[in-house]
This record gives structure tokens, sequence and C-alpha cells, in this order.
């Protein structure tokens, strides 16, 4: 008999919990924000995922009662979220497209955060100085036309480095990324074949057999730092923390240049002026000598009207203390801070996020 | 031909040694390599094991952190993958032992067998249509939802398999007495059977306790303790899978320590429920 | 009291058939959400989807060859691995340990089939694939090198290292199934063979044929969960959809594609197409799985398969 008690006691409770919990975000104040705190979900990109980590735990340093979970998906993912409406925020590298934006039914902010390198990362033990790499090159090695690391394209630009007789292992991303798509922008741009055999995606197609998938920029970083011989492509940061070499890559003055907070900065500076009303661009293969070629801003999404008057302004609040006290992180993790006229532009973008039509934040 | 006689039984008999050992070979090999795993996992987990790690939440990396979330999640998830697992397996395998000699029977029985053999992939992939997309974001109970999916159709078939072991005798005499079936069945046999239930459930809430795949997409992961079911969640093992794909060394070190307390859970039930019971599932 | 006892019987019959028809509604559920939602592309592409090589969400161009192969593959060096030493363990189990032996013996084997798919995973990443690249590969390369399947570059991602991990899941499965079945045979005719001055092996050889189907059986099971492995596959085995003949080279199987690539389609025929190979996957371990029971269920006369999850 008591073995029915509990069986409907265990239903009932397990009902209870399914009810009280079966709130939708846009439903108003949820159970979870309308207490003492706020919790806000955000994900996509992994590409600034150690910035954004930073972030959110510094943020919720600050202010104790919300809490940001960030997870990094990719920016596919991350897209797909705001799209789907499974995150309150979503972050990508690479800009939606217009038939995205449309599917969106409601108009999607694209707001900068801070700007990055995709660097060519590499496994090789007895290269001690960066090595050298001209797109043409990178765009062969990822194409399968440059199998061996002591191919004579390779030395003619890097006559004394010590490249082994051994097979290139190629890593790029499995999943849909940003990274990937600022990567096959710069070669696209730089490389007709590429243009031609790959093209520019966040999901390219890439030549059957010359390498190997990975997932996330971490997946690709682990990949590329498990196996020698092997070469990859990631933000900057992850190579840094790694203690990876980056290859310097030949910009579209034809210089070598390393990514760095200058190089990149001085790639986006070549754009700002014409940068569009939206946010959305691209700044690879950026003219200057001093342009580190395969640069990239990269955003978080977000709805301009948000449905939760609540979650709305502290995604805003967040946005804001992001392009302002967050950079002084930016640095040290080696992203560059956006650009002073860029930061303008995202503050009135940010300004401009309502919800049910009344603006969250005061200007 | 004596010569030749004798010639056939000695290679007989080398054969049957050499088949004898090759048999004993690949025992002490499989034996060998589950040492070789565990005592992998015991070396590299307990040097980053510390009261501290099991405790926290995950920080940026080279700030420290831990794991203590992920504990609380992976704890919250399976209690609630029992709670709704369990009343409807245990239902469902009384069904089958007690009324499921026909076809109807026959039919839940082998769909239970396909199910527990289908990817927890797909089942994740159900769940997140299902759940997640509706109700507009990942979720613990999303993610206690796949898992009972998965843990349904194995109770229900130990549970099945332990009341056929209650002898008919109990059942008869219960039933000459007068009493209704429904009563012999919850008097007498689900307590006869109960402890070979019981094994058969915290097998099935084991087997759970280290699914990863069907959580990637429903209970998705969270930096903080989380209590609301309504809320993504962390579990141990997709901490495990993020922090061992990535490439930092410290992460890889919090992956040793994190699988070190999954896997002594997990064998530690294994061990206590096997050894107390002396059955074999 | 005859009266509430009908009642309470069939109450609790009722309630009893909700939760048996439970798990039929949730396969049937399953199986409706993966045909609908994978609509567009059984639409577009028909049966030509399961024969393309080529895997391009970009293009809008989806084939589905190169993920069966890699599951396929992946899945036939897990059993070339496992089921001879599989049933070389369930022949020492059964045949001839004294039980003090078998007992301990057999309850490791079966400790190996709780230790999660993710755990294997991380030490594939970290034990196993650096064995391949430093030890197993190169050895491998010396002394087989001419045969297609060894040559290539050996970076200790790919298939072998994915189907050697494979290999260690099933083997628990394996060995449980076939020692059920040898079990299963009846002694008298072992004491007969015997008793006709057989050896130990050779009466052992006499109860394997007689215990064939079940053993097929096992392999089939062992199949079943070979394919649909996910996170220990997808860790070690390089997410790169390829045709190869070499073992080395990375490959990938369907469930480790939906693991990575799930989460990230927006279009609508992506998404249809991913779902689409899922179905693929469901259907095939469903028919797999059947199959298994089915040639078990002939030796040990209905003794089910759920004790071996």
């Amino acid at each position: 008999m008591h073995l029915i008690k509990t069986f409907l006691i265990t239903i009932g409770i397990s009902l209870t919990l399914i009810g009280c919990s079966g709130q939708k975000i846009g439903d108003g104040p949820s159970t979870a924000s309308s207490g003492s705190s706020i919790r806000l979900q955000g994900s996509g990109a992994s590409f600034p995922k150690p910035i954004y980590e930073k972030w959110v735990n510094e943020y919720g340093k600050a202010n104790a009662n919300i809490k940001i979970d960030y997870q990094s998906t990719g920016s596919g993912a991350g897209q797909k979220a705001l799209l789907a409406k499974t995150a309150d925020f979503g972050a990508s590298d690479d800009p939606m497209s217009d038939e995205d934006l449309k599917s969106a039914g409601a108009e999607v902010l694209h707001i900068p955060t801070v700007l990055g390198a995709v660097v060519l990362t590499y496994n090789l033990e007895a290269v001690k100085e960066p090595l050298k790499l001209s797109a043409q090159n990178v765009s062969d090695i990822y194409l399968g036309n440059i199998k061996k690391w002591n191919d004579e394209r390779l030395k003619k630009d890097n006559p004394n480095a010590a490249l082994p007789d051994a097979d290139i292992l190629p890593v790029y991303r499995a999943d849909s990324s940003g990274t990937s798509a600022v990567f096959t922008d710069f070669l696209s741009k730089s490389v007709p074949e590429w243009k031609d055999k790959v093209g520019m995606n966040k999901q390219p197609s890439w030549i059957t057999g010359v390498g190997v998938g990975a997932k996330g920029n971490d997946g690709v970083m682990g990949q590329v730092k498990q196996t020698p011989n092997s070469v990859g492509y990631v933000e900057l940061t992850f190579a840094k923390a790694n203690n990876l070499p980056t290859a310097l890559v030949k910009n579209k003055a034809g210089e070598f240049v390393e990514a760095s907070l200058d190089t990149v900065s001085a790639a986006a500076a070549a754009s700002v002026a014409s940068m569009p009303d939206d946010l959305r661009t691209q700044i690879t293969n950026a003219d200057g000598k001093n342009a580190y070629p395969i640069s990239s801003y990269t955003y978080i999404l977000v709805y301009k009207d948000q449905p939760d008057p609540t979650k709305g302004k502290a995604v805003a609040d967040f946005l804001w203390w992001a392009i302002h006290d967050g950079e002084k992180f930016v640095k040290e993790l080696h992203y560059a801070p956006l650009p002073s006229e860029v930061v303008k532009k995202v503050e009135g973008k940010i300004n401009s996020m309502t919800s049910g039509g009344k603006a969250l934040r005061q200007s | 031909m004596e010569n030749t006689a004798a010639n056939s039984n000695r290679r007989r008999r080398l054969v049957n040694s050499i088949m004898t050992s090759l048999t004993a070979i690949c025992a002490v090999f499989v034996t060998g390599v589950l040492l070789l795993i565990i005592g992998y996992i015991a070396v590299r987990g307990v040097s980053s094991l510390s009261f501290q790690f099991l405790i926290d939440t995950p920080k940026p990396v080279g700030e420290g952190g831990g794991i203590g979330n992920a504990i609380v999640g992976s704890a919250i998830m399976t209690l609630l993958a029992a709670v709704i697992g369990l009343p409807v397996g245990i239902a469902a395998g009384v069904y089958l032992a007690e009324y499921g000699k026909n076809w109807f029977g026959n039919t839940v029985r082998f769909i239970s067998d396909t199910l527990i053999g289908i990817p927890s992939i797909i089942i994740g992939i159900f769940i997140y249509t299902l759940v997640v997309v509706p109700m507009g974001r990942q979720s613990a109970l999303a993610g206690g939802l796949a898992l009972a999916v998965i843990m349904i159709p194995i109770v229900a078939r130990t549970t099945e398999e332990m009341i056929k072991l209650v002898p008919n005798s109990m059942r008869e005499g219960a039933l000459a007495l007068g009493a209704p079936q429904w009563r012999v069945s919850m008097n007498i046999v689900l307590p006869a059977a109960a402890s070979g239930i019981a094994t058969g459930a915290m097998l099935a809430i084991a087997r759970i306790t280290g699914e990863t795949a069907p959580l990637l997409f429903t209970a998705l992961n969270s930096r903080f303790y989380n209590f609301y079911l309504d809320q993504p969640m962390s579990s141990l093992t997709v901490q495990i899978f993020n922090y061992a794909t990535g490439p930092f060394e410290v992460e890889h070190a919090m992956a040793w320590a994190a699988t070190l307390i999954l896997v002594a859970t997990i064998l530690l039930i294994n061990i206590l429920v096997r050894t107390l019971t002396r059955k074999r599932f | 009291m005859a009266q509430t006892g009908a009642f309470g019987d069939k109450i609790f019959r009722i309630v009893l058939l909700i939760a048996a028809s439970s798990i039929l509604l949730i396969v049937a559920a399953i199986f409706f959400m993966m045909v609908q939602n994978s609509l567009p592309t059984l639409e577009r592409f028909g049966i030509g989807f399961l024969f393309g090589g080529e895997w391009k969400p970009a293009q809008e161009e989806f084939g589905a060859l190169p993920f069966i192969y890699g599951t396929v593959v992946s899945s036939l060096i897990a059993l070339a691995l496992s089921v001879p030493i599989s049933v070389g363990i369930a022949i020492f189990l059964v045949e001839q340990a004294p039980r003090y032996i078998a007992r301990p013996i057999a309850f490791m084997v079966e400790l190996l089939a709780a230790i999660p798919s993710v755990v294997y995973g991380l030490w594939g990443i970290f034990v196993l694939a650096p064995f391949i690249r430093e030890y197993l590969g190169p050895f491998l390369q010396n002394y087989l090198g001419f045969v297609p399947l060894f040559q290539g570059r050996v970076t200790g991602i790919g298939m072998l290292t994915g189907g050697t991990i494979l290999a260690l899941m099933v083997t628990p499965i394996i060995t449980a199934v076939v020692r059920d079945v040898l079990e299963a045979v009846p002694t008298t005719q072992r004491e007969a063979a015997l008793a006709l001055g057989a050896t130990r092996w050779e009466t052992t050889q006499i109860v394997l044929g007689n215990a064939a189907s079940g053993i097929a059986g096992a392999v089939v099971l062992g199949l079943g969960r070979a394919i649909g492995e996910t996170m220990a596959v997808t860790m070690v085995i390089g997410n790169s959809p390829q045709i190869s003949a070499s073992l080395f080279e990375p490959a990938n199987t369907i469930a480790s594609l939906l693991a990575a690539n799930f989460a990230e389609a927006t279009d609508k025929v992506y998404l249809s197409a991913l779902i689409e190979i899922g179905l693929v996957l469901f259907l095939v371990t469903f028919v797999v799985n059947a199959f298994a029971k089915l040639l078990i269920m002939k030796v040990a006369g209905g003794t089910n398969s759920a004790k071996h999850v």
C-alpha cells in the first residue's frame, strides 16, 4: 500500500516541479529574476571566450545580484540560440547574414565588444623563430597543395627555419565558427583558388582528406598542442595562454606582421570611417603597413526590443560596462579594445535598446 | 602408424594448452587494461584534487575554480531522472511480469530492449525538440527528462526479471486466500523482489550519472550553483568533456580530478551493489 | 471485499498499462519527431542522401556516405579487435577457470562497462592517441606499410584510435552475452565429449559450435553499441568526413557529427539533414538490436538482454 503512496507522491512532486519551472523567458519577470538575483544566459563564439569569461566573472563580483552565464558553443550556435530564443544574448565573430536577420522577425543589434586576431599556430619543436606565412602558402596548406613542412614554397619565406621532413596536419573547425569565417574571408580575398574551391563561410567545405576537425577555438588549440607537426587557426589569446608560437602573416602591403594589440588596432583603424550603421563589418586584409591581415571584431547579438524589461536592462548595463570598465581586462588577454569612434557608435546602439517600446537606459 | 597416432596426440595436447593459455591471456589483458585506466585516473586525478576544487565554481582560465556546481548539477539531474524514471520503469516492469504474457507484453518487451540500444545522443535531440524549443531555454528539467528516458526501459526490464524470480507459490497462496491481484503484487510480490529491483535501480542510476551526450543540447552547462530546474545546469560529464577537449593544462588537470570523482562514484555504486547482492546483471 | 478487489485490480492494471505504454509512446514519438523534422531533405534528396559523398552545409549539399562509412568502419575495427578477445574471456570464464578466479575476473570485465563514455574519450586523447602516434603507428607502418590500411600520416587521431576505444567499450557487453550463451549449453555435451577422449579445447569447440547463433547475437549486440557510441569517438576520431583507406586518417561518425553540429543548425535544410542522418542512425540501431535479440533468444531461450546494459 505505501508503495502506491510513494509512487503517487513522487509523481506529484515531479509534476509540481515541472509546473513551477515551465515558465517561458518572455513571460515577464520569472521566478528566478523576481527575487534578489537576475540570471542572464549568453552563448556563442569561442573566439572571445577568455575575455567574456573574465568579464562575467568580474561583473559578477561588482554586481552580486546579476549572474551571467556564458557558454562558448561556437558562433553558429550563438546565432541559433538568438534565433531560437534559447539565450538572452548570442555571440558571434561573423556578423549575421541578411537572410538570418530577416528570419529573426525582430530587429537584432550587433554590438562589437573587442577586436581580436586569428593566428596560425603550429606544433614544430625544432622551429625556433616565428614562421612567415603568406596567404598563398596558408591556402596551399589547407587545400592540400603543400603537404610537407620542408616544401620549397615554405622554405622560400623561411630560409633559416629548421623545417622538418614531416607531413603537415592542418586542424580546422568542425563546428560552425566565426573564426572560420574570418579565416576564410581573408583567404578568399587574397587567393583566387581558395575563393573558387572553398570560399568564405562559417562552415566552409574543407577539402576532403586534408586535415582534422575540432570543436571550438579550445578544440583546435587542444588538437594542435597534442599533435606534433600540426597547424591550426585560433584567436591569439589561445596561442599565448598555451605558449605556442604564432606565424607572421603577410598583409596586403606585403609585410610579414605579427599579431598583436597594435597590428590588430591598425587593421581596425583603416576602416573605422567606413563602418556601416549596423556595425556589421569584416576587417580582414586591411590596408596599412602595420595591419595584421586576419583581424576581426567580435559581436554580442541582442534583440533591440527586449522581451523582459528587467533582464533587458541587465543586458544593456552589462554591455555598457563591458565596452567601458571592461576594457581594462582586454589587453592582458591579448585582445584589442574598440577604437574610440566605434565605442561612440556602440553607445548609441546600447542606448537604443528598449523593452515594450520603453528605453532601457537613460542616456 | 603408432608413431603418427602419438604425434597427433601430442599435437592435440599442444593445441589444447596453447588455446587454453590464449583465453587466459585475453582475460588477463582486459583486466590489465581496466586496472591501467583506473590507475591512470587515480594518479592524475589525486594530484589536482583539493577541498576547494570540490566546492568552487568554474573561473576564467588561470584563476583556479572547481566543480562544486557540476557535482550538485549531476546529482540534481540524476535525482530528477530517478524520480521520473523509477516509478514509470518499475510500474512498466510489474506490468510485463504480471500481465505481459500476450502480444502487447511482447511488443513492449521488444521495444524496451531496442530503446535501450538507441544512441543517447538521439534521445538528447528528441528532448531538445520536445522540451527545450517550446520552453525557450536549456534547462535541468530537459536534462533530467533525457536521462529518465534512458533509464525507464532499463529499470522496466530488470524489474520484470526480478519479479519473475519470485516463486509462484507465494503468489498462489495469497490469491487462494482471496486477496485481489493488486494487493498480491504490491504487498507480496514487490517486497519479495525489492532488493533485486533496488539493485537494478542503483545500476541504472550509476549508468545515467555517466551520460554526456544527452545533456549537451538539453542541460547545456552553467558557471553557477543552480537549484532552479528551469535553468541550464552544469554536470560533471559535460564539464569533463569541455576541459578535456580544450588546450589548457590546468583544465586538463581539472578534467582528470573531476573524472576521478565521477568514476569513483560510479564504480563504488557498482561494487557495493554487486557485492552486496551477489547477483549478476 | 471482492468488489473493491476487482475495482482495485482494474485501477492497478490501468496504471501499470499506462507505464508500459509510455515506453511504446517514447519510441513512437522519437520516430515521429525525426521523420517530421527531416521531411525537407527526405523530399529533396530522397534515397540519394545515403549515397552522396559530399557534406557541404554551406552549399546545401548533403551526402551521408562519409559518416555512414566512418560509423561502419570504426565499428568493424572495434568488433575485429574485441570479438576474439571477448570470446576468449568468456571461454576462460565458463570452460576453464575455477570459480574463485572466474568470479573476480568476470566482475572486473563488467566494471569496464560501467566507465562512462566521456572518460574513455579523455583517456583516448591523453593516453591512447599519443601511444598510437609514438609507438603503434610507426611500428605498423614499418612492418605493414605496404598495406594501404597502414599508409598515410600517423597523427594519433583517427579511425584506428576511435575503433580501439570502441573495442574496449564493447568488450564487456560481448563477453557477458557470450558467457550467458555458453552457460546455457547443457553440461552433458561437455561430459560426453570429454568421455570420448576429447581434450578441453576440443570440447570447447563443440560447445562453441552449439552456441554459434548466440555468439553471433552477442557480436551484433556489440555492433549496435559501437554504432551509436558518441562521446568517446568524437573526442578521438578527428571529425573529418572523408572516406580513406588508411586507418590512421581522421574520419567522422554519425553520432559524432550530431554531437558537434546539432546545436548550431539554424538553416532549415541543414537542420533537416542532421535530423535525417540521425533518423538513419536510429533505424539502423533499432534493426541491429532487434536482430541481436532474435539471435540471442534462439540459444538462451528467452533470457533477456536487459541485464547487459
